[in-house]
């Protein structure tokens, strides 16, 4: 058992670069390390939580008593617009890309995903998509405000100012660095697993974030192909979206939701991995059906390309494709429904114990059903009909995604940070975060239920009093300042454990994979030797099953480690370039902007030629 | 940063060839710049499969300007496309010399199917051209129709992914004379960019046989 740490001490295990890495802020720029750009995408997304938090506190004061003028029109629209375009892709999803980026290639057994380079664009074209899609409050003075589903023809020049070019802009680089971090990551997983990690024996959330970067890959083209569209017609005057030409609604419908309904599975199906790697922890027990949840999990990603069309079932599909969509949306809940029942057969009987991440992932399981029980609901055309852009709906989507995404995320916090930073968080913190969370969400949210049921639509920025939704709305806004709180509690407790935290220790749980094998904070290489995988669990049976000791080698391997670059950064500035040439295409202050989509073209073909002749 | 770094930059033990193997573990036995191709090109399927499904989504519903029919020229076309089709051929030729190890032969088809593919793309422009000045096909403005904006497009991301090829092609035949890219264990390299070139091909068979051939299916 004291092998593994023998083995440590007395080999001194070393590892080449061509280049050393750099210290300082250069290192955070040049870095191609996965664990510093895991904490780079997880730090911008804690970053752009509070904000995406803020927005939603400034429009829900806003409505919290009938007839006010706080933030009316646009403003409004603009909050809310950027609420969710920053929740979904500035928040959660770098979130997502942080725990993918730090963990994943450490539960495999990899020292580094398989392009490092690769990685580092992808981080550095997010950074540049997220400041463009924000930049419009600098340069128009004004956020985007049509919704972040971007409906065309509402998007179109017809109807919507200069800010939306920000928005098109950023998400169309936000996509670029999806797209190549899925491909990235799908190589990562199925190639660079340790010897004898067969895909049955790979940790449930790695097998959840292979199952998203796939759906990354896969269902973002779509949607780039609707923004391109848009910043044609934008740019250059191109009538896709134009009706009085021919041009149909639906056309940026279908390409948006090809894109949005996978996008729905890709925030949460890596909180339901993170579930599953807590509970068998803290119930000291296998997974219950452990395959079946991986199978799920896969369903869920396949189906997930098949039911788009519910979110379209007011905008006239004709019956057979409502029909359709009706029915692979109903089949949505059976491998959901396997899952929620796996994870209650974990915990059966069990002796539990209940730190904040494991109370965090418990109520993980109630909210997210409610959730899934209400989005069955829309899964039926009559019953969406009259929910539609109701605050029904509002009240859905947040049970699963702050419900579902964002507690498994936090729930992810507490139980991994501890091997990031090697110091535990405050527990004591930690529940005060969980109850005031759990409740501050559910003040919030369940009164939307009824204020749906009674007619109230999403995306006004006043009510009269006498619609009868006054309690409701005062109810749903002070539960936002409980979470609020929360969530500063949450941040506060993060910050003061990196220099009060108790020591964590390679593995303060006690837990099954191979990410607590190695020190806290990992090594530069991650691991010493690599290791030999024997089971499902391979860490825990090399603790407690005799004859499944990790095999520990006689000598040091050698150990190559990638160079730190800058040419990330230059693709990804060249890329930026082409944007802003496109943004100012047609001139500012007299200024043309096409030349700076040449430099930006030639740019990348300098680059990426830099980049191909890099010794690594 | 480990301490170790420092004092292993100086070792001169591993040159410029061991890069790639960042690390040992190699599941599936692919290389993974292979398998990463395979992973984008699927990207790519959803990415023409959205500006293909567009155009026909939008087919007949222009409501000025020409008509697919009325500016096809499917002898011209098929030129074009026989000249892509052929450097598929050399692309195939190219990775089969690189795995023979012969890097000069390899170079020699490369650049041919590089020229293949520059052809195809100035048969597009010419194309475009005359679509626009003789044919009255508008891509955007005030003359703008539905069938003008869904062609160019489609059509203007096809011949960009050639072009990107082309480029691509000739970086690739740079490499090969300053022997920064040698068979053996990099001959994958040459593979690579063979499926992302045979999938630009395909592409164009789709768009060819449902875009320009059955306008004429009587």
């Amino acid at each position: 058992m004291a092998s593994i740490a023998d083995f440590a001490a007395a080999q001194k295990p070393i590892y080449h670069q061509e280049r050393p890495s750099k210290t300082g802020l250069l290192d955070w720029l040049t870095t191609v390390d996965h664990k510093k750009i895991g904490i780079l995408y997880g730090g911008a997304g804690l970053f752009w939580l509070l904000i995406g938090g803020l927005e939603a506190l400034l429009f829900r004061i806003q409505l919290a008593r009938p007839d006010q003028h706080i933030f009316v029109g646009d403003t409004f629209n603009g909050l809310v617009t950027m609420h969710a375009t920053t929740m979904v892709f500035l928040a959660v999803m770098p979130m997502i890309a942080g725990f993918s980026n730090y963990f994943v290639p450490l539960m495999i057994g990899a020292r580094d995903v398989a392009f490092p380079r690769m990685n580092a664009f992808s981080w550095w074209t997010f950074f540049a998509g997220s400041l463009t899609i924000n930049a419009s409050l600098l340069f128009c003075g004004a956020f985007p405000a049509a919704g972040w589903t971007g409906y065309a023809p509402l998007t179109t020049r017809d109807f919507s100012g200069m800010p939306i070019d920000f928005w098109w802009a950023g998400l169309t680089l936000l996509a670029v660095s999806s797209m190549v971090a899925g491909v990235n990551f799908v190589v990562t997983i199925l190639n660079l697993r340790a010897p004898g990690m067969t895909l049955m024996r790979v940790p449930v959330l790695a097998w959840m974030m292979l199952v998203i970067q796939f759906l990354l890959a896969f269902s973002f083209p779509p949607v780039a192909v609707g923004l391109i569209l848009l910043a044609f017609d934008r740019t250059f005057g191109t009538v896709f979206y134009a009706t009085n030409m021919g041009g149909d609604p639906h056309l940026w419908q279908h390409l948006f939701w090809l894109f949005g309904h996978p996008e729905v599975y890709v925030l949460i199906l890596p909180s339901m991995g993170i579930v599953s790697e807590i509970l068998p922890v803290f119930t000291r027990r296998p997974l219950f059906g452990h395959h079946a949840v991986i199978f799920s999990g896969v369903f869920i990603g396949f189906v997930g390309f098949g039911v788009w069309g519910h979110h379209m079932f007011t905008a006239g599909m004709g019956p057979i494709a409502d029909a359709a969509f009706a029915s692979t949306t109903a089949i949505v809940a059976i491998p959901t429904g396997v899952k929620i029942f796996n994870w209650i057969g974990t915990m059966y009987n069990s002796k539990m114990t209940f730190p904040t991440a494991m109370l965090f992932a418990i109520s993980f399981i109630p909210m997210f059903t409610l959730g899934g029980l209400s989005g069955m609901m829309h899964a039926s055309p009559p019953l969406d009909l009259q929910q539609h852009d109701t605050y029904f709906v509002v009240a859905h989507f947040h049970y699963v995604l702050v419900g579902g995404a964002l507690q498994g995320l936090f729930a992810g916090f507490y139980f991994y940070l501890p091997k990031i930073t090697g110091k535990l968080m405050n527990e004591t913190l930690g529940k005060i975060h969980f109850w005031v969370f759990l409740i501050g969400f559910n003040v919030t949210f369940f009164p939307m239920h009824m204020l749906g049921n009674h007619g109230m639509p999403r995306r006004i920025y006043t009510y009269p009093a006498d619609a009868g939704w006054n309690t409701e709305n005062l109810i749903a806004t002070s539960g936002v300042f409980l979470m609020t709180f929360a969530t500063l509690v949450f941040v506060y407790n993060l910050l003061t454990s990196l220099k009060k935290g108790k020591d964590a220790g390679s593995d303060p749980w006690d837990a099954n994979t191979l990410e607590w094998m190695t020190t806290s904070p990992p090594p530069v290489h991650n691991f010493d030797f690599t290791p030999v995988v024997l089971s499902e669990r391979p860490l825990w049976d090399h603790k407690y099953t005799p004859g499944f000791e990790i095999p520990v080698p006689e000598k040091a391997e050698e150990i190559h480690m990638p160079s730190p670059s800058w040419k990330p950064m230059w693709v990804s500035g060249s890329a930026g370039l082409i944007i802003v040439g496109l943004l100012t295409f047609n001139g500012v202050f007299g200024i043309p902007g096409w030349p700076l989509c040449i430099a930006g073209a030639l740019g990348i073909i300098f680059s990426v030629y830099a980049w191909v002749t890099e010794p690594v | 940063m480990s301490a170790h770094a420092e004092n292993l930059t100086h070792d001169d033990a591993h040159g410029h060839e061991s890069h790639g193997a960042l690390s040992e573990n190699n599941f599936l036995g692919l290389p993974n710049i292979k398998l990463a191709m395979w992973a984008f090109l699927g990207s790519e399927c959803m990415f023409f499969g959205s500006l293909i499904g567009t155009y026909f989504f939008y087919h007949g519903n222009s409501l000025g300007g020409p008509l697919p029919k009325d500016v096809f020229s499917i002898g011209i076309t098929s030129i074009s496309t026989f000249l892509l089709l052929m450097s598929s051929l050399t692309m195939a030729l190219a990775v089969d010399a690189m795995k023979q190890q012969k890097p000069l032969t390899a170079r020699t088809f490369i650049l041919i199917t590089a020229a293949l593919g520059a052809c195809f793309v100035g048969f597009q422009v010419v194309e475009f051209h005359e679509f626009y000045t003789e044919k009255h096909l508008v891509f955007a403005g005030a003359n703008a129709s539905l069938f003008g904006s869904t062609f160019y497009t489609m059509t203007g991301f096809h011949g960009t992914h050639v072009t990107v090829g082309v480029i691509w092609l000739l970086i690739m035949s740079v490499l090969i004379t300053k022997k920064k890219l040698v068979p053996g264990k990099e001959a994958v390299n040459v593979e690579v960019m063979g499926l992302y070139w045979h999938f630009v091909d395909i592409v164009w068979i789709v768009i060819f046989t449902f875009v320009y051939l059955l306008e004429f299916l009587k």
